[in-house]
């Protein structure tokens, strides 16, 4: 499951108060342990800055009162954990058997084309140039009777084709053209 | 009309867990989980001894529907609460990754508060008052819905201090993972939930009850396994045995995907339907006009069946002698015992359907780069074995098989089950042992194409 390293960015993110307050409470549901806050203060992390950073697994591990290495190697095992950026949209794509068996490898690789998602950004994403798509194969995502199953952000498809993803890439045009209005 | 008389229901489910889930107009919100009775069992579970509802546990034959099994009363019959001085904690398991299955998601997503009325009332009778929903990071949204559930549990005292008076205090928080399979398994989902990497434990001590979260005893158990425990408080452990059959009580949810007409979640009550109903009756059959090749009956990790296969099942019959009857693959009752007595197992209930067009060689390569990416790495046969089969594999999907591939393949996977830490050593090579020796001609006639091939290039 690990994969080949990237070197951690040293980051320049400054958790405001709000992000404090959430990792406080966090950290209150583990009353026996602050260590178990870990895993969940990275996904807090990854959310709203996108990528875990030197910074990250730094702040992480002073809040908790751990080594780094013990926010580090959480970073490298677990496959959600990102230390790059992914695409302003991200399109997961479930890789095994069921979805297979529906068309998810030729969805990929037309996602992938579409985009021009061409760039590693490590954990098997690959991004688009321009850092505007990303795309990932990701393992059975319990939607198996749906299948194509697709994820973008936290959103979940069924039955995916090139024309959900035609969709999404056009809603997502809309939505930026009328906020740069 | 369905036999409960909710839902109509053309395939003759029986819904106990999935009642309400589809109902048009059901929603996840607490007033509407409390119109359709919601919260009544847990009032009465409270009113109970504890040690009472593991008796009616025990009576209902309830096995846990995670993968394994196994019998939930034992389970919870392993900490001994007049000795033990240690906080007790309950872990649900909702990690749901074993490719093929996707029941949990349809709790989770649609009726939360019945799993979490399950949990209160599954701690309350394991001394629990503390207790974790681990649920797999992709489910972001279900985990937005479980906490909101939670958060309306709370604000109505069926969670916190005190609960509904009764003197008892119990708070459920939920833990996402983060794109690990091996989460699933209960030993790796403890360490991850103390913020380690998800490394199973070394067995003994076989169960988390004895050493579990925290070296605490420990009770992990399936989301639909916690949910069948409101149900059997409120019918009571005798009449809930008497659904499904002797050692198949309940009902289990089957999740049927790949090449049918209509995939879906079905609910039956154990061994009252047969495979080939399933496939063909409910499922509506192979799609696209093609026959049925093969299928894997419980999740990936289980072995696969080959269509035409005749299984000698030796069961109890009425009398309770022991007979051995025939069957074909349609005829099996699904339920966890005839499944296992065919040779393979019923596991998280994912049944996976292969069509006569699909490569077999094609199937296992992708089921075993599952398996060369979810190995967490600790066990030597386990991390080098998976990857060394899905590269033997790819070459061969690749064109480039050898006549000894498959004798190859069996080699290393008969050298993994049995020398790992945890069980995913058999779960990644029972694939390949079942789809070599089921279809050796297939992996065999990879190596031939290789040969003619090289023949070819010489005459030209
Ligand atoms: C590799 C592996 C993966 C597993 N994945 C899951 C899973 O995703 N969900 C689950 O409920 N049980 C899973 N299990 C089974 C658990 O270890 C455990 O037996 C189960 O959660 C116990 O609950 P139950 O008795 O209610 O079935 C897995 C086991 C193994 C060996
Ligand atoms: S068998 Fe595989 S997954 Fe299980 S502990 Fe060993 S290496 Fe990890
Ligand atoms: S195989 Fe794709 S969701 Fe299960």
């Amino acid at each position: 499951m690990v994969g080949p390293e990237q070197p951690l960015l040293p980051g320049e993110e400054v958790p405001g108060p709000e992000f404090e307050r959430k990792a406080e409470e966090i950290i209150g549901q583990y009353p026996a342990s602050r260590r178990s806050a870990s895993l969940p203060l990275l996904h807090l992390w990854q959310e709203e800055f996108g990528f875990l950073s030197e910074r990250a697994v730094e702040w992480i591990s002073t809040k908790l009162g751990l080594k780094p290495i013990h926010i580090l190697e959480l970073v490298t095992f677990y496959p959600m954990l990102h230390v790059r950026p992914s695409g302003r949209i991200n399109f997961k794509v479930c890789r095994t058997l069921s979805c297979a068996l529906a068309g998810s490898h030729e969805l990929f690789a037309q996602i992938r084309a579409r985009c021009g998602a061409t760039v590693s950004a490590g954990h098997g994403i690959c991004v688009s140039p321009d850092g505007s798509y990303s795309v990932e194969f990701v393992e059975c995502l319990a939607a198996c009777g749906s299948a194509p199953a697709m994820m973008v952000d936290e959103e979940e498809f069924e039955r995916a084709t090139i024309d959900t993803v035609e969709r999404i890439l056009a809603e997502s045009g809309e939505k930026e053209a009328s906020q740069g209005a | 009309m369905a036999q409960d008389g909710t839902v109509q229901n053309p395939t003759r489910e029986h819904r106990i867990i999935l009642r309400y889930a589809d109902l048009p107009g059901y929603t996840p919100d607490i007033d509407c989980y409390l119109q359709h009775g919601g919260y009544e069992q847990l009032r009465k579970a409270l009113s109970m001894e504890p040690a009472a509802i593991v008796a009616e546990v025990k009576a209902s034959g309830l096995r846990g529907r995670g993968g394994a099994g196994f019998p939930t009363g034992t389970k919870w019959g392993f900490i001994d609460h007049a000795k033990n001085r240690k906080p007790v904690y309950l872990l649900c398991n909702a990690d749901e990754s074993e490719p093929g299955t996707f029941k949990d998601r349809q709790i989770i997503y649609k009726d939360p508060h019945q799993l979490i009325e399950g949990m209160i009332i599954s701690s309350f009778a394991n001394h629990a008052h503390l207790a974790y929903i681990y649920i797999r990071g992709e489910m972001a949204r279900g985990a937005k819905i479980l906490e909101r559930a939670l958060a309306e549990a709370r604000a109505k005292n069926f969670l916190g201090t005190n609960i509904l008076g009764s003197g008892y205090d119990l708070d459920i928080f939920v833990f996402r993972g983060a794109g690990a399979y091996i989460c699933g398994e209960e030993t790796g989902l403890i360490e991850s939930l103390e913020g380690k990497r998800a490394y199973p434990r070394i067995k003994p001590p076989y169960f988390p009850a004895a050493l579990g979260l925290y070296l605490c005893p420990t009770i992990v158990n399936n989301v639909e396994t916690l949910c069948n425990v409101k149900h059997i408080v409120e019918m009571g452990g005798a009449a809930y045995a008497r659904i499904g059959s002797t050692n198949n009580t309940g009902t289990r949810i089957w999740c049927v995907s790949g090449d049918v007409c209509r995939p879906g979640y079905f609910e039956y009550d154990g061994g009252a339907i047969t495979m080939g109903e399933l496939l063909y009756d409910v499922c509506g059959g192979i799609r696209n006009g093609n026959r049925l090749k093969a299928l894997i009956p419980g999740g990936s990790s289980a072995k696969v069946l080959r269509a035409g296969e005749i299984y000698h099942i030796r069961r109890k019959n009425a009398a309770g002698a022991m007979e051995e009857i025939e069957m074909r693959l349609e005829d099996l009752p699904l339920d966890f015992d005839t499944i296992a007595a065919s040779g393979s197992m019923s596991g998280s209930g994912g049944i996976i359907v292969m069509d006569h067009t699909r490569d077999m060689v094609e199937c296992l390569d992708n089921l075993s780069a599952f398996y060369a990416h979810e190995s967490c790495g600790q066990c030597t046969p386990c991390r080098e074995g998976a990857l060394w089969m899905r590269k033997v594999l790819d070459r061969m999907t690749g064109g480039k098989g050898r006549p000894e591939d498959p004798q190859l393949l069996l080699d290393l996977a008969g050298q993994i089950g049995g020398r790992t830490i945890c069980a995913f050593g058999e779960a990644c090579s029972w694939p390949v042992e079942s789809f070599v020796a089921k279809f050796r001609e297939e992996f065999e006639s990879k190596a031939v194409a290789e040969e003619e091939k090289d023949r070819l290039q010489v005459t030209h």
